[in-house]
């Protein structure tokens, strides 16, 4: 990589590109999170560009909720109607169903990702077409609808500035919000030019020039199609409506412009009320991207003659959902807007970024979400946190994450050899008289491995605590025999 | 009131004694009679956020038996006070927490004393432990009791809200995650050209000062160790 000066928009095409590798080819999908975490933390450019990115948003969330005198009970009210939501889940989304059709909207149940992906197929088929353009969605992330659509034979292309990025370089996202926040921009350059196909010749870094090659290759793709497919951030079941929140328009051209419009939509994104968005409206961009407000929200409710897409489709996706709604404790996950705040604040995630949880869920979010969405596959994430709190602090639903972290560790499995240590530290703890003893033990069973008043180096598992810290030695005189000797 | 019992937590009673006593001091000089209820153990934290609810019950359990007569347990551990406030109720239905005080609210909020009458001339700068901080709600009350200290020097530390990597088994699980956050840690710590890190926890200060013997900078030590030091 070149060396060059940041923050100016002189022509630098001159220098060499390197190749683009994407990121998540280099960190394993499905090795444990801590061994996915190694391989990430050994990324130099990934941390910086991660730690720039990160930090920059922390402090823009901070300032523009920080601006709120009633930024408290906004959360609490959210916090509530999304616990309104949990409750009464059946009802509303049948409501939701009877006013959406009501409007001219057809609506689809799908089970799991399967069954979405079958109906999306079906209905761009019907449509007549091969290709959709695709407003950023998590929900199609999680049920991998590109690369389903791919296997059919049929092609998605993403609009989203971020996600195109993600897409021409065959990478994975690695954020909720920003999915290639692992790039900075002078890779992003390099992925348009030796990816895009249509890249200006001479194509710099700076960011205005990077905006403008895609918009101009986007807008191709917005003229040309006939269906898009999109997610929803909100569904409102009094009305019917859909809403998405977005930055860049792209949304609003794909809402608006092909006939067929193709929404797959979480059925915890429901709302009871329209006015349910006066809450979260005032709390998503501030929490996510740090705006007080974002530039573009489309609303649309089924369809309209002559105004965006005659054929509305909205497929209401469970894919596990119902099931994590019967956890009391785990449900609270289900609150989630997808703003991201909790990625921005975590020292997990800063560190490690996005792919190392192997799940298109990161972060701390990821770290409840993905265990609960797919039992048994994501055992290690729960783990993946030292229970800071920073995440809890920020979220603006109030999701108790670390409450839910240590609910699912009491879920398992734990490793035997864990499980007898925490056994046998339960036995003694228990005894005060043989908790004495074992912390005479200590001091001498600690003689062996001193080095200079600290103990420096230990066999494992106490490596894993000596390879980057020592350990006090316990010391001659401990507090039970200086209170006894007092009370004399 | 004027009797207290002393939760002094595992973490000290196997590592740090001057804590302890530290307390014991700050509250005899205070006119509090202390009492030391030598039954105690642990209260179960580690236990219960590693998934261990069973044990984490047992050992609370035993927690209540010790301290349940006191009308005031006074710790010097933000991270265990929480422990007892915030999941007890949930293990055992126990409302002892409103009686478990870390040290600084027990000074600030039941005391009445900001100015313990401490002298320390030196540079310090204080880590808000996670615990303490978010789930305590401890805000600046160490550091009101610190800067009521005669000659000490505060110094700010930078990026001091993030979390020292320490979090119990984590530092063990994700031991090199852990270390990245600790490393950090320590080169901020460092910057500040500070004598002494203080915080409200040793077992973070375990972590951070482990980090620190190895990379150079402050000497870890327990705020109430400052607190203690004769004027």
């Amino acid at each position: 990589m070149s060396a060059r000066k940041r923050g100016t928009a002189v022509p630098t095409s001159a220098a060499p590109a390197s190749a683009v590798v994407p990121a998540a080819s280099l960190i394993p999908a499905d090795a444990p999170f801590p061994k996915a975490a190694k391989v990430a933390l050994g990324m130099p450019q990934l941390r910086k560009n991660l730690a720039h990115a990160t930090g920059t948003i922390r402090a823009k969330r901070a300032k523009v909720a920080g601006e709120l005198d009633d930024w408290e009970h906004l959360r609490d009210s959210a916090a509530a109607i999304k616990a309104d939501v949990q409750h009464r889940l059946p009802e509303l989304a049948i409501e939701f169903e009877r006013n959406a059709i009501a409007a001219g909207a057809t609506v689809h149940w799908a089970r799991d990702g399967a069954e979405a992906n079958r109906i999306a197929v079906r209905i761009v088929r019907e449509a007549g077409a091969e290709e959709v353009v695709k407003v950023k969605s998590m929900a199609t992330q999680e049920i991998e609808l590109n690369e389903y659509f791919e296997a059919q034979g049929l092609r998605a292309f993403e609009t989203d500035l971020a996600e195109l990025i993600v897409q021409l370089a065959e990478d994975r996202p690695s954020h909720i919000l920003v999915p290639a926040i692992h790039y900075n921009r002078t890779e992003i350059r390099d992925i348009f030019d030796q990816r895009m196909g249509d890249a200006p010749a001479g194509l710099t870094d700076d960011p205005a020039a990077l905006a403008e090659a895609a918009r101009l290759h986007l807008r191709r793709r917005f003229l040309s199609a006939k269906v898009a497919v999109s997610g929803a951030n909100f569904a409102v079941a009094e009305t019917g409506s859909l809403v998405v929140v977005e930055s860049e328009g792209n949304g609003r051209m794909c809402l608006t412009m092909p006939e067929t419009l193709i929404s797959i939509v979480g059925i915890e994104k429901l709302l009871p009320r329209f006015e349910d968005l006066e809450v979260f409206m005032q709390l998503l961009p501030r929490s996510s991207t740090g705006e007080r407000m974002n530039p573009y929200t489309s609303v649309w409710t089924g369809s309209r003659e002559g105004d965006g897409p005659r054929d509305v489709h909205v497929i209401l996706l469970d894919n596990g959902r119902t099931r994590v709604l019967e956890d009391e404790v785990g449900r609270q996950a289900l609150s989630c807007i997808r703003c991201s705040a909790c990625l921005n604040v975590c020292p997990v995630y800063e560190r490690t970024g996005g792919h190392a949880y192997g799940h298109v869920y990161p972060g701390p979010i990821g770290a409840i979400l993905a265990p609960q969405l797919e039992p048994g596959r994501h055992d290690d994430l729960p783990y993946a946190s030292s229970l800071c709190g920073a995440c809890y602090e920020v979220c603006p639903v109030k999701i108790d994450i670390p409450e839910v972290l240590v609910h699912l560790r009491q879920q398992g499995p734990h490793a035997a050899g864990e499980q007898a240590a925490m056994g046998a530290a339960k036995a003694v703890m228990a005894r005060p008289r043989l908790w004495r003893t074992a912390l005479r033990a200590a001091r001498l069973g600690s003689l062996p491995w001193r080095r200079k008043g600290f103990v420096r180096r230990l066999p494992w598992p106490g490596s894993r605590w000596t390879v980057s810290r020592d350990l006090p030695v316990p010391p001659k005189e401990d507090f039970r025999s200086w209170w006894k000797e007092r009370q004399r | 009131m004027k009797r207290v019992g002393l939760f002094i937590t595992c973490v000290n009673d196997a590592l740090y004694p001057e804590t302890p006593k530290a307390v014991v001091q700050i509250l005899e000089r205070l006119g509090y009679e202390v009492d030391f209820p030598a039954a105690q153990t642990c209260c179960g934290q580690m236990h219960a956020n590693s998934g261990y609810q069973e044990d984490a019950r047992t050992l609370a359990r035993s927690f209540e038996e010790v301290f349940g007569g006191y009308d005031a347990v006074v710790t010097p551990s933000g991270s265990c006070a929480a422990m007892v406030r915030d999941q007890y109720p949930h293990l055992t239905g126990s409302g002892l927490g409103a009686r478990v005080h870390e040290l600084s609210e027990f000074l600030l909020d039941v005391a009445g004393v900001e100015d313990v009458g401490a002298r320390f001339p030196h540079r310090v700068t204080y880590h808000p432990t996670c615990h303490g901080t978010r789930a305590l709600g401890l805000g600046d009350k160490p550091v009101r009791l610190l800067r009521a200290v005669r000659d000490i020097e505060l110094v700010e530390l930078p990026a001091a809200d993030q979390c020292c990597g320490f979090g119990g088994t984590f530092a063990l699980k994700n031991s090199e995650v852990s270390s990245a956050m600790l490393a950090d840690k320590c080169r901020n710590a460092a910057a500040t050209g500070a004598e002494y890190l203080a915080a409200a926890d040793n077992s973070c200060l375990t972590h951070i000062g482990g980090g620190l013997t190895r990379a150079g900078g402050p000497r870890p030590v327990h705020y109430a160790e400052i607190l203690a030091s004769a004027a």
